[in-house]
């Protein structure tokens, strides 16, 4: 029988959680790496078994760990990444010119088609890949090396590049978005990159349209229909049609458009989800009421699900990394909170359980389907 | 042979448990102890001393003798006690954070 196995990254170690594929019971597994920040871990697609975690420390700095067995075990691998080149200034909180620094890796992304090959996304700002079961990194230098780098600012999160989408149809092709500086795209397999942010409007910056300096906090794709993203901001989701050209609002009906997390469902593409958050500042459910809206028609028209979830005195976050799906039949959602639940529904999100209520505060939550 | 105590998590990184033991060659400084404690163990590269420019990051403190030598020059002579054996050379994190 298939089964899921949800990789979960918190603030003090990492967690595996694994079903069969009725998800009702739950075998907990870890901390693993205990005492350390994981902010991501996720697994080959093609070696399921073969994961990669972020673990970094403010004592220690950055490591990264590598299992081949499915996060039973894990080695250090490689944690040296050194930006390419002389690595030249980026804009600092009070607009001057701040000196690129490696401070940790907030996602890893696994290749598609080699389990030897990951890609990080870094903060301050960059990608580097690893051809080599994250032995050796390199930096993927056209991104940082585009003309804008110079005005990339940092969130109140730091600078950091948080997701790596690469397109299944046209391996050449991926996307990232940074915070505060926005989506970007590589058509050649990383070597030349455009910002890809036009539509997005941004009031908090001096242009609210420039080309660059929006905090995209999230960006999701279907398998089958890699031009059609959608897109958390700062405040507002948006929606591409044309691979990141041009972007439309379609917050709609959300009670706030601000958030982190954004998915698609494994099996409808036009079936997508985020967790509005009250801002700014407080980043935690309006009316601390946990919802996750839902909407089946690509945006615009939302609907709030709420069963199972706390409808009362709830004030936690869901950070961007922290939400996931599966591919069963019947499509899973999970998302873990600030406050250590991890929540899961089996049922397209229509009902809601905790498979852990206690953890340390969640960094990310991936989801593997097993078969 | 020099005496080197690391802190908890990096002994788990380097798979060790207790004082780790050094042959250092030469002079021994705290860059003579680290680069022969990075030789040993090349996992604790840039774990103590940033891999680009070398410093010491800023949560660690090197200890020997009851004294903090953090802020002496990498190229320094530690304490004839270090540099005998008789006293290890401390490598501590800060009591911060939470």
């Amino acid at each position: 029988m298939s089964g899921v196995r949800v990789l979960v990254g918190t603030k003090k170690g990492a967690f595996i959680l694994n079903a069969d594929g009725k998800r009702e019971k739950w075998d907990v597994s870890g901390p693993f790496l205990g005492g350390w920040e994981i902010y991501h871990l996720k697994g080959s697609p093609v070696e399921p078994d073969r994961l990669y975690a972020s673990q970094s420390s403010g004592w220690f700095g950055q490591q990264i760990q590598r299992s081949n067995d499915g996060g039973k075990t894990w080695e250090p691998v490689g944690n040296k990444f050194v930006y390419d080149g002389v690595p030249g200034t980026h804009q600092w909180y009070d607009g001057t010119p701040h000196p690129w620094e490696f401070k940790r890796v907030w996602h890893l992304e696994p290749s598609l088609n080699d389990p030897d090959t990951v890609y990080a996304g870094v903060e301050d700002a960059a990608m580097f890949r690893s051809t080599d079961g994250g032995q050796n990194w390199q930096e993927v230098s056209g991104l940082r090396k585009h003309g804008s780098g110079p005005h990339w600012t940092p969130g109140a999160g730091g600078m950091c590049l948080h997701t790596i989408l690469i397109d299944p149809t046209h391996p050449d092709r991926m996307y990232i978005a940074i915070s505060a500086a926005g989506a970007f795209r590589t058509d050649d397999g990383g070597t030349t990159w455009r910002p890809i942010n036009q539509g997005l409007r941004s009031e908090h910056i001096p242009d609210p349209t420039a080309e660059v300096g929006h905090c995209v906090h999230r960006i999701a794709m279907h398998r089958s229909r890699p031009k059609v993203l959608f897109m958390q901001k700062h405040w507002d989701v948006m929606r591409s049609d044309d691979s990141g050209d041009t972007w439309q609002e379609v917050s709609g009906n959300l009670p706030t458009d601000f958030g982190f997390p954004i998915d698609v469902h494994a099996h409808e593409p036009e079936t997508i989800y985020v967790v509005p958050i009250k801002s700014d500042s407080e980043h935690f459910p309006p009316e601390g009421k946990l919802r996750v809206y839902r909407s089946r028609t690509g945006g615009n028209e939302w609907e709030a699900l709420t069963k199972g979830l706390p409808q009362k005195d709830c004030y936690v976050n869901i950070l961007r990394d922290a939400m996931s799906v599966d591919s069963l039949d019947s499509c899973g959602i999970y998302f873990g909170t600030t406050g250590g639940q991890v929540y899961a529904s089996a049922n397209a999100g229509d009902s809601w359980a905790p498979i852990v209520r206690d953890l340390p505060s969640v960094l990310s939550v991936e989801v593997q389907t097993l078969p | 042979m020099i005496r080197v105590e690391l802190p908890a998590h990096l002994r788990t990184l380097a798979g060790v448990s207790g004082e780790v033991t050094l042959e250092v060659e030469g002079q021994v400084t705290q860059r003579t102890v680290l680069d022969a404690l990075e030789a040993r163990y090349p996992v604790l590269q840039g774990a103590i001393r940033d891999h680009v420019t070398r410093k010491r990051r800023p949560f660690l403190r090197f200890f020997a003798c009851q004294e903090d030598l953090s802020h002496n020059s990498p190229d320094a002579p530690l304490p004839d006690e270090v540099a005998a054996g008789r006293e290890p050379f401390l490598i501590i994190g800060a009591i911060a954070g939470g």
